[in-house]
């Protein structure tokens, strides 16, 4: 009998188009003083297990079956048939619970220190004078500097990862047997992502609670927990402890999602990807719900549902044929075959940045403004055919010098030095025309949510680029331009007619490089272009653009902070902190043999599967 | 009979066709298409619709005019009159010596007649109403045989427009190869549709009928129907609030954008004009200037054919006045939703792309800005039919001889104080007013609900553990 109990567990909720099934019969067992980490792409149900322990489903959403028994000692209560004061009151006072936004979950108006000791008044009874005490002490637990002083400050006043560390203060301080963790750490960078999973392990070892840990990282996982439940279209399809699991996967969703993470030891290969998407889970055809995208795919996975197979004792599958099946890691001995890069290593040199240097006004005098660099001295060289990467942590000016060479920053920004096309100043060229820099320097954005226009037919978003950049072109010639890009990005002439809202997260993600290749660019900026997306899309993305760039020659410059697709995808590698160049070279050497400290602590901080 | 167009009626046909243009552009687009469906989803919006039509057809009816030739113009006492005018008959024209009550067959106030040779103080039978009765005694009578032949005729017009719904959505099912739509039973709101088209066909059958022979609502202090009035007013309340809106729509659009968009001292000037704006009484801005117009009118007669369209520009100036003023919550709105906006990805692509401004402003953001537009607009309409009312009300609204809810009102600031009160003037004017801004208040919603995602809301039965 574990600490918590769910059986069966199935919420459903209520959309446009019918009730969505978005938890269906869940069942599992958290034992005291353990992690259990639920995994699994977006849309899968992780959240939806939270909120239903929790049971903090919107309005829209209810549990339709199933029990979640919290054990007390001897008694167990069933948590969704007591009344809602009885739920609120083991709310914070036993089940705690931190969310993926730091910034979101705290409130902006009331100090810290407010904060913390409400909920410690409120919980333990304590007086206001000893919950001072105690939120002092949890501060300094957390390890936030000067305790006392934090206190009396607001959550804007501190960083991301300082407020992750006040939120959980806040969720431990009530001593709670259970603590869901959903995505703790995804809006947070690298090395401060290292240092709060490192605090909750801690913390956790010390209070003996449990944790239900909700992740789309699978090194996480790893590193975290010591059970795993992955999770597919609200299903709970593959149970087992954490050693286990990553030894041998039983699932082929399991396979999979592994096999689609990029390494160093993938380079030069395509990943596997992962076509198609989470089916919709309103009214859920019989059937087992992966058997659209599973390679493996038989007669009756289609007809007839797979319940959960105890593959050993401690393994359970949901899965007909888990025994058929064997899991092999990729290949990790050709990690010196490079790709003989049909450019090779003489390509010529597409675009150059001078000492390029960018500082924003900050509040100064009245007759002198003072700036803040945020980027300082950036020299990169992009040859043709080539990937350089730009790595650093948020504020370290990735962005900004996307923007500066896109020459997209505000007026207000001061910007120095130079950017060289073909050896020539950007200011030296035509900004549009056929021979126009805009045309040639082109970019895909992080969030295909955001980056196309909701209102307008995908069409008009591809023709769009040519119309301003290539006034010389004439209306056949676009047409045709924006015929091939889409046959490029390997999608079908169909879609041009509708809109985005129609397309999923990856397809979304195609359309933005077909329209930053529409205007046949030599210079292609992606600014994260997969942090956004779930790993196997993740994967297709990353192959697409790997097979661009080996078709039409482009030159990229990379952004990114997943080391991961680093090592896989880039040649040379440029490490960014606050705004300074700390480390350069190719990436296999950078790599092997970090120099500087800076670069060893983000592959340290880094969690590898 | 000449048919004549005044200011307002051009503006309020113009006003129609950019309508059925925006409705052809739905028609066109499927995702407005769908978020009107939602609209139209709503049992609510879909009866406020039908009254909010019933009151724009009368608007549209009121507005083409015609001149008339020296002989009809003894009658009408008025040169120009409206086809609505000539629709009702003699409720146009026939006019009572004072006030009366509703249904009445004698007058308010006693006066003195000749009975037999000999004078008499009585109230005196009413030149119209009731006029036809032999006997007073026979008008409960009456007015039930009318109720009966006037529900009967409604019922009969009901049965029509069942008939026409009901073909209509045949051929649209039938287009749309669509089995799953029930022809004859048809979704809630479809029901809500059918039975408020009944009620206003019952409704509209009897008030005819007792019309034709007596005044429903009584006369005012010169004799005129009151139900003629209350007619007559809703065009002037759907005038001020579609044509502000209208004047309001370029100005405030243009504003926000502009300022949301190029921020720096564009935006500086913009937020000055519109804080000074705001923080002027409306009402002191407003009497200032009708009272300057009326003295520009009231110097220069000659440049006006007749009092008609005097009255017509007056009212044409104060929507401009509203709408001068009331464009500053629009651009605010605006201004608030593109700074958040012009620093999505899809701006910063365009901008990348080299788009020109104009361009951006006009097909990247405002198309995502419509819906705000649209929600502004219906919310507005309500607003500013009671701020019609409340300036007619003291005195610097339409012109006094225009007919509007707000000059019922102020007329009725005397009436209550008489003895015997007179109170179906406020009664009707506070009906009317209520019927149109009521429905205008729940269509706006479920505008609103349908138009903005946050606001939607699933009301669904659940089973829950």
């Amino acid at each position: 009998m574990g600490l918590l109990d769910i059986h069966g567990l199935s919420t459903r909720l209520a959309s446009e188009a019918g009730w969505v099934h978005a938890l269906d019969d869940l069942s599992l067992a958290i034992e005291k003083g353990q992690t259990f980490a639920l995994v699994g792409e977006s849309g899968c149900g992780k959240s939806m297990t939270a909120l239903s322990i929790a049971r903090l489903l919107p309005d829209s959403g209810a549990i339709v079956a199933g029990q979640v028994r919290l054990s007390d000692g001897s008694a167990n209560t069933d948590m969704l048939r007591i009344s809602e004061t009885a739920m609120r009151s083991l709310r914070g006072k036993r089940i705690s619970m931190i969310f993926q936004e730091p910034g979101t979950s705290l409130n902006p108006v009331m100090t810290v220190g407010d904060q913390l000791t409400e909920m410690i008044c409120l919980h333990t009874g304590a007086s206001k004078a000893q919950a001072l005490q105690e939120a002092e002490d949890w501060l300094a637990h957390v390890g936030i500097p000067e305790p006392k002083k934090r206190l009396q400050q607001f959550p804007f006043e501190m960083s991301g990862g300082q407020k992750q560390r006040v939120m959980i203060a806040m969720a431990l301080c009530v001593k709670p047997d259970l603590l869901i963790a959903d995505e703790p750490t995804t809006a947070l960078d690298v090395s401060i992502q290292a240092q709060v999973l490192e605090l909750l392990k801690t913390l956790q070892r010390e209070q003996g609670m449990a944790m239900l840990l909700i992740t789309h990282d699978l090194a996480i996982v790893k590193q975290m927990a010591d059970t795993v439940g992955l999770m597919y279209a609200g299903q709970l399809v593959e149970k087992a402890s954490t050693a286990e699991f990553f030894a041998n996967p039983r699932h082929p969703y399991a396979h999979a999602l592994v096999k689609s993470l990029p390494s160093q030891a993938q380079r030069g290969q395509a990943l596997y990807a992962l076509e198609g998407r989470v089916p919709s889970l309103v009214n859920p055809q019989p059937g087992c719900r992966f058997a659209a995208r599973c390679m493996h795919v038989q007669e009756n996975c289609t007809q007839s549902t797979p319940g959960l197979f105890m593959a050993t004792a401690s393994h359970e599958v949901r899965c007909f044929y888990h025994a058929d099946l064997s899991f092999q890691k990729p290949a990790s001995v050709n990690a010196n075959v490079r790709d003989a890069s049909t450019f090779g290593s003489l390509s010529k040199v597409v675009l150059q940045t001078v000492s390029l240097s960018v500082a924003y006004p900050e509040k100064g005098g009245l007759l002198r403004k003072h700036f803040k660099p945020v980027l300082n001295k950036l020299d990169v060289t992009l040859l043709q055919g080539r990937t350089v990467a730009l790595v650093g942590e948020s504020g370290s000016g990735k962005t900004t010098a996307a923007r500066a060479l896109l020459g997209l920053l505000g007026s207000n920004a001061k910007v120095q030095g130079d950017v060289l096309m073909e050896g020539r100043p950007l200011r030296q060229w035509p900004e549009r025309g056929p021979q126009g820099w805009r045309s040639k320097i082109q970019f895909v954005f992080q969030d295909p949510f955001a980056s196309l226009n909701p209102r307008h037919r995908i069409a008009e978003i591809l023709e769009e680029p040519l119309l301003s950049l290539r006034p010389d072109l004439d209306a056949a010639a676009r047409k045709a331009r924006v015929l091939r890009v889409i046959e490029q990005v390997s999608m079908l002439d169909e879609v041009l007619t509708r809109f985005p809202h129609e397309f999923s997260g990856g397809q979304r993600q195609r359309i933005a490089i077909a329209r930053a290749l529409v205007s046949e660019p030599k210079i292609l900026i992606c600014d994260e272009p997969t942090s956004a997306l779930d790993v196997s899309v993740q994967a297709q993305i990353l192959n697409l653009l790997k097979r661009l760039q080996n078709e039409t020659g482009v030159a990229m410059l990379f952004i990114t902070h997943n080391l991961a697709v680093v090592q896989y995808l880039a040649d040379e590698v440029v490490v960014l902190r606050h705004g300074d160049v700390v480390e350069r070279g190719s990436a296999e050497l950078l790599f092997a043999n970090p120099q500087h400290a800076y670069t060893r602590q983000l592959i340290n901080a880094a969690p590898v599967l | 009979m000449m048919p004549t167009f005044l200011l307002t009626d051009v503006l309020i046909w113009l006003l129609v066709f950019g309508v059925l243009a925006y409705a052809r552009s739905v028609i066109k687009n499927p995702l407005a298409r769908a978020s009107w469906g939602l609209v139209f989803q709503s049992k609510i919006a879909s009866a406020s619709l039908v009254i909010l039509l019933l009151a724009v057809i009368i608007t549209l009816l009121d507005s083409v005019h015609l001149r008339l030739n020296s002989a009809q113009q003894s009658r009408y006492a008025s040169p120009i009159i409206s086809v609505l005018d000539v629709a009702l008959g003699p409720l146009a024209y026939e006019r009572e010596k004072s006030y009366s009550a509703p249904l009445a067959t004698r007058a308010l106030s006693k006066e003195t007649m000749e009975v037999n040779g000999k004078p008499v103080r009585d109230y005196p039978r009413l030149q119209f109403g009731g006029a036809h009765l032999a006997s007073e005694n026979d008008k409960a009578q009456n007015l039930s045989k009318r109720a009966y032949q006037g529900a009967l005729g409604g019922a009969v017009l009901w049965a029509f427009f069942l008939t026409a719904l009901w073909v209509i959505r045949r051929a649209m099912a039938h287009e749309e190869q669509q089995n799953g739509i029930g022809v004859f039973k048809g979704s809630g709101a479809y029901h809500a549709v059918v039975w408020t088209l009944f009620a206003l066909c019952v409704i509209g059958g009897v008030v005819w009928k007792w019309a034709e022979a007596y005044h429903v609502l009584g006369t005012d202090k010169v004799g005129v129907d009151v139900l003629y009035i209350a007619l007559k007013g809703l065009r002037t309340a759907m005038l001020i609030g579609l044509l502000t809106t209208l004047l309001t729509l370029p100005v405030g659009i243009a504003m926000g954008l502009a300022a949301g968009y190029f921020r720096g001292w564009v935006d500086d000037v913009i937020q000055y004009i519109y804080t000074t704006l705001n923080s002027i009484p409306s009402v002191l801005l407003i009497a200032a200037t009708v009272l300057m117009l009326q003295v520009a009118l009231e110097a220069n007669p000659e440049a006006f054919a007749s009092s008609i369209e005097k009255a017509d520009l007056r009212l044409f100036f104060l929507c401009a006045i509203l709408g001068l003023t009331s464009w500053t919550g629009l651009a605010r709105l605006m201004r608030g939703e593109v700074l958040k906006m012009r620093e999505q990805d899809y701006i910063l692509a365009a901008r990348a792309s080299g788009v020109s401004s104009a361009k951006i402003l006009f097909s990247h953001l405002l198309p995502n800005l419509m819906h705000l537009v649209l929600i502004a607009m219906v919310m507005d309409f309500s607003g500013l039919v009671l701020a019609e009312a409340v300036l007619s009300y003291v005195g610097v609204g339409v012109d006094p001889s225009t007919f509007s809810y707000g000059t019922m009102i102020n007329a009725a600031r005397l009436e209550l104080s008489r003895e015997p009160v007179v109170w179906w003037s406020l009664a009707a004017a506070f009906v009317f007013m209520l019927l149109l801004v009521l429905s205008a208040n729940l269509f706006a919603d479920a505008v609103r609900d349908a138009f903005d995602p946050r606001a939607r809301q699933l009301k669904q039965s659940l089973v829950r553990v």
